[in-house]
């Protein structure tokens, strides 16, 4: 047994895996949401997941963060041992869930603050080296003039992108984001793909849930979701993905080419 | 001058300054509680020089002043653990059933010990009886909501199992009283709250449990910051729910327990501190459960001073001062707020 897992875990390491899903099942009460799931999400590149409402886009990167009951098993290679602690993995992993509601009371600077405590003991003030993460998160984030805000004053996109500072706070070496782009106006939302782009040439990994399928068409690799099951995994710019997207949506949208970039258009009627 | 919450916020900026302020505004309030007495202010010169009024304020007053600021302090400290524990502003400690727990022990030592008598003429014994009684009965409350919400593990439904409790056992308390006519009075008046049966025994109590749930509460307090932002976001940073969950809990269970066992049913105290200080600063909860505590202690000791002046000699439940104090701020509160911005 020991054997066939360091074997499975040297086969991670040199495919160069960040998080590998195997056998996983997850189930809302009596309702099945994943189903037999089995996944490598490749180290150090940018992975969006994109599927219809409900299926299982969520639940999957909650799998992956580890935060919700599933059977089957989540790997992370490169964290030495097996039987890492809750912290180890909070320091390897961070999650940014979508619509995050709460913590009102609290500043921006208190907020993405939070995003420490995965590197603080439990009553430890913050270091120079908590102080130095939370500032570069806040100015990546363009944040940082108002921290002394508090999140109840914030406008919806403000609030996200105070969200996002938390966490990059974090300084995992994985960053998973639900739905990170929602009430982000365009230029955030380009400043969200500079954060993106950046971390990657850091050699971060990066794994997305996305609604903009022309944003997501821009990620290094794609999964395609429908139904709990994973229908299809493949290089954002590999045609098979384009008709695995345009087929689980009805082949209501279509993947078109404009100025070398990949985007996705509303299909209507009339446009046979 | 007028002196609205956005005065007082610009006047206290910064957490220090409001820990500052409530200290000295204490000191201020206990000073009076221990001179005023029920014929009055008592000049501190005499008081000195006269025996009855040295034992007077030793064996009475003094540690009622001290016992009502724990007992405050207490309830404050609950209040912020609870909103912060369920992650709701509306969030009071008597949640979980700890309240209508220590009503029916209460109600249960009344009907068994047969006591007719108000609790005035209750004595020291009956006294102990009664406070066992509330505590344990807080306590077995809080413990029964866990059981039947299965664990700590789903906010939600600890809620509706502790509301469950509170209906369950209140009536329950309200069918003992009705069958049990002559213990309406003892009953009446534990609902209402007193600080009048605080002795030295009660402040070490209510002091000790205070330093040990206030410990309890700072140790997590950064686990109540992340939780703020949902449970999943906590997780998501290494915190492991259930032990902070149920050490919280237990710290709630305790302090509830404490506090109404030797002054009854308080009401508001324990809603009110909280929104009081984050309408002054904006704080995590380190801060936030000091702060809570200090003003639940101010709030209790002011309102006991003016149960014992109102109506002097009589004296008023103090319990019925909180309620109309910390009423009319939040009141205030939410209007000065609505008027300014369109949410509270």
């Amino acid at each position: 047994m020991l054997d066939v897992l360091s074997q499975l875990e040297f086969r991670l390491l040199m495919t160069q895996t960040a998080v590998s899903i195997q056998r996983v099942n997850a189930y809302h009460g009596a309702l099945q949401v994943l189903q037999d799931i089995e996944l490598d999400i490749k180290s150090g590149q940018w992975t969006s997941i994109i599927g219809p409402n409900g299926a299982g886009k969520s639940t999957l990167l909650k799998v992956m963060a580890c935060i919700t009951t599933f059977s089957g098993e989540v790997v992370f290679p490169k964290l030495a041992s097996k039987n890492f602690t809750e912290k180890v993995k909070a320091r390897h992993v961070a999650w940014m869930g979508q619509n995050q509601m709460g913590a009102d009371d609290l500043s921006v600077h208190d907020v993405a603050m939070l995003g420490r405590i995965p590197h603080q003991g439990l009553l430890g003030s913050p270091t120079a080296e908590d102080r130095r993460a939370v500032e570069e998160a806040l100015k990546l984030t363009h944040v940082w003039d108002w921290r002394a805000r508090n999140l109840k004053t914030l406008s919806g996109g403000e609030r996200q992108r105070a969200l996002l500072a938390r966490a990059l706070a974090v300084e995992a070496d994985i960053l998973l984001m639900d739905e990170p782009l929602a009430n982000l106006d365009p230029p955030h939302q380009t400043d969200w793909l500079q954060i993106v782009k950046a971390l990657i040439s850091k050699g971060k990994t990066v794994v997305s849930v996305l609604h903009e399928q022309s944003i997501a068409l821009m990620s290094d690799e794609i999964i395609v979701l429908n139904c709990g099951q994973i229908y299809h995994q493949g290089a954002s710019s590999d045609p098979s993905t384009h008709r695995a997207i345009e087929n689980v949506f009805e082949n209501r949208i279509r993947v078109e080419q404009l100025d070398g970039r990949w985007i996705s258009l509303p299909k209507m009627i009339s446009d046979t | 001058m007028k002196v609205t919450p956005q005065y007082l916020s610009e006047q206290i900026s910064s957490p220090t300054a409001l820990m500052v302020w409530l200290c000295t505004l204490s000191l201020g309030a206990f000073v009076l509680g221990v001179l005023i007495g029920s014929d009055g202010f008592e000049n501190p010169q005499n008081a000195l020089n006269n025996s009855v009024s040295l034992s007077i304020i030793y064996d009475i007053r003094l540690p009622r002043t001290i016992g009502a600021w724990f007992a405050g302090a207490l309830l404050g400290l609950s209040g912020a653990l609870a909103q912060g524990l369920f992650r709701n502003p509306l969030a009071d400690p008597y949640l979980l059933g700890s309240a209508s727990g220590a009503s029916l022990g209460v109600a249960s030592v009344l009907v068994l010990v047969g006591a007719g008598g108000a609790a005035g003429n209750s004595s020291w014994a009956l006294k102990l009886g009664l406070s066992s009684a509330a505590f344990l009965g807080a306590i077995l409350a809080v413990t029964l909501t866990l059981i039947l919400s299965k664990g700590v593990q789903h906010t939600l439904r600890l809620l509706l199992a502790g509301i469950v409790v509170s209906v369950i056992l209140g009536a329950l308390t309200s069918l003992a009283t009705i069958l049990n006519p002559q213990i309406t009075q003892t009953m009446q008046s534990f609902l209402l709250g007193s600080t009048n049966f605080i002795n030295w025994d009660s402040v070490l109590l209510l002091g000790s449990a205070w330093f040990i749930c206030s410990v309890l509460a700072w140790l997590l307090s950064k686990a109540l910051d992340a939780l703020s932002l949902g449970e999943l976001t906590a997780v998501s940073l290494g915190l492991r729910l259930r032990p902070v969950r149920f050490i919280l809990i237990a710290a709630l269970a305790l302090a509830i327990g404490t506090s109404v066992a030797q002054t009854g049913l308080i009401a508001f105290v324990g809603l009110a501190a909280p929104h009081l200080v984050r309408s002054l600063v904006k704080v995590t909860h380190n801060w936030l459960i000091l702060l809570s505590s200090l003003m639940g202690a101010l709030l209790l000791l002011t309102a006991d001073l003016g149960a014992r002046i109102l109506i002097a000699p009589e004296e008023l439940p103090v319990g019925v001062l909180t309620a109309v104090i910390g009423g009319v701020y939040l009141l205030c509160l939410m209007y000065s707020h609505n008027l300014n911005s369109d949410s509270l």
